[in-house]
């Protein structure tokens, strides 16, 4: 695909979304395209891990989770503003990412899937467990959005303006890593870490980077997550939750930036939408992967790019 | 008195129980190329490896300006100033060229001319051209120079090529040649592995010939290159 091509798609993308809150009947239906978009920030974080890094997690719902309790919980029981509880929340997120790094990066491949995998489950069984902190099965529930720079967050055309900018910040932020001398290194190491030594890297490093880098998304993830349901459970950083975002990443087309968010809205409105017609919606669901993995197995943004290179040429 | 820019001392080295290389000697003088010849397995790649830190010597020593390496990780060894264009290129097939060398970027103190993204693209005018193309879509001869250029990006103080001109066309070799040659000029000390023995011959200054792992003749090119004996015995041509 051209670069113009590239950037004309993204313009449309972006006029699209900034029409939705005029287009859409309801403030019913601009949330679940909040909802999507929260995601899509989530799911854009995982692909630095797997598209960028190549190692894929099952524990990366863990800072969206961590994060998003930071926030529920410092502005409800510690009476915290807004201001105070978000730089708090990503950095518990960041901090969260760089133990679980420690961790996790010392295996490759299925050890490293098993050790996120169990990360992932030790959070979702504190937050479970530690009723005191988390409030249990209860979770936590927030009394209002705040009002950040003017905007009153409680209103929900405000709320999805501010989630789209913050989705924009993300992708831009993930393209310049992408096109970065570390995002180099990143996919170098993703292939060839032998090479990658030889030229006088340490691969762990660029790999722990990478993932922190993730994990500080994916924390941006879970304080837009809070401000969005206003209600924080231990289903936000569970093994369903992570292994969606990875659904979401392959869904897309891992490696590409428009993959994830694609991945996201059509697994977010099969989700809600579909669901409210389909009683077996998790059945549409996998039969709806099955299909796109097995007609285009990079996923759908790359799939259709080939097949509408193919169709061009 | 100079201090030699690569000393390898008595290194034995093994592929398991596999013993390949005994007592190996080789010295690199500051500045000049070394021609390391053999036969297919008479342990040239070996003897790289193991400088690099591939493979542990289990004797004998390694050092670069008088600084010991033996038994430092290779990437410990290219911040040292080591750098190696392995056989076969090895760049990274998905990355573009300028990600290829972006990746092996070292800055180093000191240095009159250091090496930058710029500088390899006027030595290797065919990459500034392909810079935003994936280096897996390279022909060979831009693939090896694509190669040659990211172990220029760490500014090394010792380079080692091995085979550098396995698999090219005989005009892309003698670029080759000629650009080994000039880095020479601008000082670097090069360690050479070729199968090509003319090739070898025109740019040493100095040749090892290995056979079975052991160091088989040494001495200066013009004398090695004079001695028919030793060339028919230890590399079966001419």
């Amino acid at each position: 695909m051209t670069r113009f091509a590239s950037m004309r798609g993204w313009a449309l993308t972006l006029i699209a979304l900034a029409m939705l809150p005029f287009i859409l009947p309801s403030d019913y239906y601009l949330g679940i395209a909040t909802h999507a978009l929260v995601i899509a920030v989530l799911a854009l974080s995982l692909d630095i891990l797997i598209g960028q890094g190549g190692m894929s997690s099952l524990g990366h719902a863990a800072y969206l989770g961590v994060s998003a309790y930071a926030v529920a919980w410092t502005t409800r029981n510690a009476g915290w503003p807004a201001y105070a509880a978000i730089p708090f929340a990503l950095a518990l997120g960041t901090l969260t990412a760089c133990v679980f790094g420690v961790l996790a990066l010392r295996a490759r491949g299925l050890g490293f899937l098993m050790i996120t995998l169990a990360l992932g489950q030790v959070m979702w069984g504190a937050a479970y467990r530690w009723v005191d902190l988390t409030g249990g099965d209860n979770g936590i529930r927030m009394q209002a959005r705040p009002v950040l720079l003017g905007f009153d967050l409680n209103n929900a055309t405000n709320f999805y303006i501010i989630v789209c900018a913050v989705l924009l910040t993300t992708l831009i932020a993930i393209y310049k890593l992408d096109h970065s001398a570390l995002g180099a290194c990143l996919r170098g190491t993703r292939d060839q870490p032998r090479r990658m030594r030889m030229l006088g890297h340490d691969v762990w490093k660029i790999r722990f980077v990478g993932f922190v880098s993730a994990g500080f998304w994916g924390a941006v993830a879970g304080v837009l997550y809070a401000y969005d349901y206003l209600y924080v459970g231990p289903s936000a950083l569970s093994l369903p939750q992570s292994a969606e975002a990875l659904l979401m990443v392959v869904l897309g087309g891992a490696g590409t930036l428009a993959g994830p968010v694609a991945g996201a809205i059509v697994i977010t409105v099969i989700k809600t939408v579909v669901s409210s017609y389909v009683d077996r919606w998790y059945t549409l669901l996998g039969l709806t992967f099955i299909i796109v993995v097995s007609v285009m197995p990079k996923g759908l943004v790359p799939g259709i790019r080939s097949w509408m290179k193919g169709n061009r040429a | 008195m100079a201090i030699d820019a690569l000393v390898i001392s008595e290194i034995d080295s093994f592929y398991g129980d596999s013993h390949v290389l005994h007592r190996v000697c080789v010295t690199l003088r500051e500045g000049e190329i070394l021609a390391l010849l053999g036969r297919n397995g008479a342990g040239k790649t070996t003897t790289l490896s193991t400088t690099m830190g591939w493979l542990k010597p289990r004797h004998g020593s390694i050092a670069v300006f008088g600084e010991q390496i033996g038994g430092l990780a290779p990437e410990n060894i290219v911040q040292k100033g080591v750098a190696l264009v392995p056989q076969g290129r090895r760049i990274f097939p998905s990355l573009s060229v300028r990600e290829n060398l972006a990746v092996a970027e070292i800055k180093r103190k000191g240095g009159n001319r250091p090496w930058t993204m710029e500088r390899v693209f006027d030595t290797f005018p065919r990459l500034r051209e392909r810079k935003s193309q994936t280096a897996g879509s390279l022909s060979g001869g831009e693939q090896q120079m694509l190669a040659i250029g990211r172990a220029l990006m760490s500014n090394p103080r010792v380079l080692l090529m091995d085979e550098p001109s396995e698999g090219l066309a005989p005009q892309i070799v003698a670029e080759v040649g000629r650009i080994i040659a000039s880095l020479r000029e601008e000082g670097l000390s090069i360690l050479l592995v070729e199968q090509n023995l003319e090739l070898a011959m025109t740019l040493a200054n100095d040749v090892v010939i290995l056979n079975t792992g052991r160091v088989a003749a040494s001495g200066k090119a013009s004398d090695i290159a004079a001695d028919q004996e030793v060339l028919d015995r230890n590399l079966g041509v001419f």
